[in-house]
């Protein structure tokens, strides 16, 4: 029981930072409005896709995006907590280190679907085709896409001993996961190579199977629902370990 | 009944710098007990094991009757701790910070509210419970993790430099708190200190701690008796014959005549002091005036340790403050 508490009580912590912090939602509202209205309608009329509304194509890369960001932020956030001395009082608590991990893994995941949902009423404005139904079916699929980021974060919070590697992430997870994720072009019709590396990136198989969801007949899916699914399965139960692991190692 | 801590052998070595080196200690319930040293003495270190935050090298210890290397959580729930450097949350208020202690201490829901109540008044910050811990003073924040350190009443409480950076009035404060707790909550106190007085008046008993060991171990009034006692100095006209005289009269062996002043060392003044003015005023001697020192932790400190600690914390605070504006800076 007391486990259950205390994961409680770190995710409530978390969900209330996020939702305190005004000028980092205003940021998280904004950016994608930027890439939405200038780069999409940039290159709307000048990439010459015919088949779709390219602001439709990138809608749900760019839901991929704020999530990816917002992830790696607040799994980042466990460096703050150690600089500040409030990861001390977490570890010397009675609750154990899976626990802990766990609390705050949900705790950002809650903040990032937040990210991710906020996002949907724009989805109004550039015309795309959007429901309760698709935007339903669109939430598991979410919720999938950021454990495993999530994940990534945390793992690094706590390799990482303090912010000098922060850039780092941007630079060589960020950017990287992004671009390489089929997010802002078709993957069908890049080099063998960008498309080999992009496989490989399991953020691919969360904007694949959330533009199968949002887009309808018009997009032809890179695979199967079954397999971005699994995919995105196996990578989040992955790198839950993984960060638990690596978690319950920091002292 | 048995120490409430215990320890046999304890050590901790960082390569090869011996932090704590074999420390054996029995702490009674319901002491103040005192570790005091200066900087880098294996105070925190020590304090760190018995915490269950750092394992340690070789030997080890029981903490409220749990073994600190095969029931961590068992002791992690009989204590609390108040670190040196802050641990609470400054975008959360006050009562946020206590709550999730609460929480993660598993205090009984019923019970939470009352039990924040409490320990807020305790520290007198019951009226700045909902203001978040930006808008509160150093002083007021330590306030604050002490009544979290309580919150969850547990059986030993390990405070590693209360006072550190408070002004005097609100170091009497704290330690009226510590004592006040001690009585009423039968509750054992373990701090680590660098400042004498603090040592003195509020500790039962005192370790002094140096290169990772134990040196010294009494109640401060013995450890200060341990030094020989006290001093009583008395300035007269005519100080070589009152000298002899006192020696004559066998108050005391050990008088000296210093700077014209006469020096009596004694073990016991409070006794002594009636009888060499009497004795004086019998044999003619005019006294012009008399009064007594006593050896204070520092003089037993330098005793035990051959160094003086203000220079050593002097060292250590400049070493500190450089620490906080690199964080600044960051």
């Amino acid at each position: 029981m007391s486990e259950i508490r205390g994961i409680y009580t770190l995710w409530l912590r978390e969900v209330k930072k996020f939702l305190r912090e005004k000028p980092r939602l205003i940021n998280a509202f904004v950016q994608p409005l930027l890439w939405l209205f200038i780069f999409g309608t940039g290159m709307r009329f000048s990439a010459g896709m015919t088949d779709y509304n390219y602001q439709e194509f990138i809608f749900p890369g760019l839901v991929c995006q704020a999530m990816l960001f917002t992830a790696m932020f607040m799994g980042i956030s466990v460096i703050w907590d150690r600089e500040f001395g409030f990861l001390k009082e977490i570890l010397v608590s009675p609750i154990s280190r899976s626990s802990i991990f766990l609390g705050k893994m949900l705790g950002a995941s809650t903040d990032v679907m937040l990210q991710g949902i906020i996002i949907f009423p724009f989805a109004f404005m550039i015309g795309a085709r959007i429901n309760l139904p698709i935007f339903l079916e669109a939430l598991p699929v979410m919720l999938l896409i950021t454990f495993g980021l999530v994940c990534i974060g945390l793992t690094f919070a706590s390799l990482l001993k303090s912010f000098e590697g922060f850039g780092m992430i941007q630079t060589f997870i960020n950017l990287p996961m992004f671009f390489l994720s089929g997010a802002l072009f078709p993957l069908t019709s890049v080099p063998e190579w960008l498309r080999w590396v992009s496989f490989c990136n399991p953020l691919t198989y969360g904007v694949d199977a959330m533009r199968t969801i949002m887009m309808g007949e018009v997009f032809v899916p890179l695979f199967p629902m079954y397999i971005d699914i699994a995919v995105l399965l196996g990578f989040a139960v992955f790198m839950f370990g993984v960060g638990t692991y690596a978690f319950s190692r920091t002292e | 009944m048995p120490p409430i801590i215990e320890t046999f052998n304890l050590t901790k070595s960082f390569g090869s710098n011996t932090a704590v080196d074999s420390i054996c200690l029995g702490i009674e319930q319901g002491e103040v007990f005192g570790l005091l040293g200066p900087n880098g003495a294996g105070k925190s270190t020590l304090l760190s094991m018995l915490c269950t935050i750092l394992k340690p090298t070789s030997g080890t210890a029981s903490v409220n009757g749990f073994d600190i290397l095969r029931q961590p959580h068992d002791v992690r729930r009989s204590i609390g701790i108040v670190f040196q450097d802050p641990s609470v949350d400054a975008d959360m208020t006050g009562r946020e910070n206590l709550q999730m202690h609460a929480d993660l201490y598993d205090v009984p829901v019923i019970e939470q509210a009352a039990r924040i109540k409490t320990v807020l008044d305790l520290v007198q910050l019951e009226a700045r419970a909902d203001e978040f811990l930006h808008a509160y003073s150093g002083g007021m924040r330590r306030r604050l993790e002490i009544a979290r350190g309580l919150l969850h009443y547990p059986k030993v409480l390990f405070l590693d430099e209360p006072t550190i950076g408070l002004d005097p009035q609100s170091r009497e404060h704290m330690w009226d708190y510590i004592r006040d707790l001690r009585k009423r909550e039968d509750m054992t106190i373990i701090l680590t200190t660098h400042y004498m007085e603090e040592a003195d008046r509020l500790c039962d008993r005192v370790a002094i701690i140096d290169h990772g060991r134990i040196v010294a171990l009494d109640r401060p009034s013995a450890l200060k008796n341990g030094l020989g006692g006290d001093t009583i100095i008395l300035g007269t006209k005519d100080s070589t014959r009152l000298r002899d005289h006192l020696i004559a009269a066998k108050i005391s062996e050990n008088v000296e005549v210093h700077n014209g002043e006469i020096r009596v060392m004694v073990v016991n003044a409070n006794i002594l002091l009636p009888r060499i003015i009497e004795s004086a005023s019998a044999a003619g001697f005019y006294i012009d005036y008399i009064y007594l020192t006593h050896p204070d932790m520092n003089d037993v400190f330098i005793h035990y340790t051959g160094r003086d600690i203000r220079h050593e914390q002097a060292r250590g605070q400049l070493g500190k403050m450089a620490m906080m504006r690199r964080r600044r800076v960051r």
